[in-house]
């Protein structure tokens, strides 16, 4: 008996499907979840019918376990609809309550059905809950990890925003850092500026840390890393950009930076480079005079 | 069996790698090497490894040997054309090649090599004056 609910409750939805359908709208349209701004009543009122749909489907299995393969539908159904909320910007407890707020409308038809069978009326509330519970927890991860896919997306536009090598001249390539440096990011940087000196033929290439807030061991690692393969690759790195704070630090942290080529600022990077490159700038006055 | 061509050009000696390295074929470099070096008494080494695609630390430290050696045997060595790919794994491996010139082509290697001989010369020249 016990274990036949689960249809019977399914058997009652089938049968009741309108007056639950309009009871949970009325539910969603007055809470206080309720975002008309994003999206309109005909939209909710789909993806209600397409939630009780599935929400039968699935029943017929007469399981509360979602991971079956009667839920199939149901969990894309779910992922679908919290991958669709995350663009339109509503929240995970907004997206949650979607599920959560049937238990009203199911309960109230429940509770008419078997109103004097006690016993399965329990019964079926308590595996409609716990069944509604891990649809509800469902959602929410799926909306976690459609949030996770943002951020790494992110991520990666970041990454190749944040390493662009510059030609300042001919044979003197600049790579600007901004922001904190990670190994991945390190590599990035790294593959992104050899590769650069592989193409145009460069001997010197300055690294310029002004965007670096801070600098600990790991990421000083990186950039003696980054100075190393530059040299092996037959071309020399000037690490320019190096504030007085981070100086200090490089210094108590006793990384040695061997004849590393250090300027304090970009320009005198370039002014160092054009010395190397045995070229001059002068003032066109300086010329006539 | 397969070995790697040594050229000899006035005073220079130029190496062109152009097969796949293994192991045995870079010992044997090392060997054939060494015996030219001191049997043209050249002054400079140039290695092109524009063509080298796989390294591992063996082979890092057996390029390291090379350079060395002939930097014992007075001759100066330059390693040119690296790939970025190497240089990363290179550095990755803990092998930063210290004491080794590098250039990007081999027409800077020989620019390179004439500077450094053109030093010493320069730097004998003065000890005689003197």
């Amino acid at each position: 008996m016990a274990s036949n609910i689960l249809v019977g409750v399914q058997d009652l939805i089938a049968r009741d499907e309108p007056a639950i359908l309009e009871n949970w709208m009325k539910e969603q349209l007055a809470s206080t979840s309720m975002r008309s701004d994003l999206i309109n009543d005909d939209q909710l009122r789909g993806q209600s019918k397409n939630f009780l749909r599935a929400l039968r489907e699935g029943m017929s299995g007469n399981s509360t376990d979602i991971n079956g393969a009667v839920w199939t539908d149901m969990r894309a159904l779910l992922t679908d609809l919290s991958r669709q909320r995350v663009r339109l910007g509503f929240s995970p407890s907004d997206t949650a309550r979607f599920v959560f707020s049937l238990k009203q409308a199911l309960f109230s038809s429940l509770r008419s059905a078997f109103a004097n069978k006690q016993e399965t009326l329990t019964d079926a509330m308590w595996q409609t809950t716990t069944l509604l519970d891990n649809l509800g927890l469902f959602t929410t991860e799926a909306y976690q990890l459609s949030r996770e896919e943002v951020i790494k997306r992110q991520q990666q536009e970041m990454m190749e925003l944040s390493t662009p090598v510059v030609q300042l001249w001919e044979g003197v390539l600049a790579l600007p850092l901004i922001g904190t440096l990670d190994s991945s990011r390190t590599q990035t940087v790294m593959e992104a500026l050899l590769q650069r000196i592989v193409e145009t033929g460069s001997e010197l290439a300055i690294l310029d840390i002004t965007g670096v807030p801070v600098v600990d061991t790991l990421t000083a690692q990186h950039i003696l890393k980054t100075v190393t393969a530059t040299r092996l690759m037959g071309a020399e790195c000037i690490i320019s950009g190096v504030r007085p704070q981070i100086a200090q630090t490089i210094v108590h942290l006793g990384v040695d930076l061997g004849d590393v080529v250090t300027k304090s600022t970009l320009a005198s990077a370039l002014q160092y480079a054009f010395q190397r490159r045995r070229l001059t700038v002068k003032k066109l006055a300086d010329i006539g005079a | 069996m397969e070995s790697i061509p040594i050229l000899r050009m006035g005073d220079y000696l130029l190496v062109t790698i152009q097969v796949d390295m293994h192991d045995r074929l870079a010992a044997a470099l090392l060997e054939d090497l060494t015996g030219k070096i001191s049997k043209h008494g050249a002054r400079g080494v140039l290695i092109d490894i524009s063509t080298l695609e796989l390294v591992d630390s063996f082979m890092g430290r057996m390029l390291a040997n090379i350079a060395l050696t002939s930097r014992v045997l007075d001759a100066h060595t330059v390693l040119v054309g690296m790939r970025p790919a190497v240089a990363i794994t290179l550095v990755e491996l803990g092998m930063s090649l210290p004491g080794i010139r590098t250039a990007l082509d081999v027409e800077r290697g020989m620019a390179l090599l004439g500077s450094l001989m053109g030093s010493s010369v320069v730097e004998t020249g003065r000890g005689g004056d003197t």
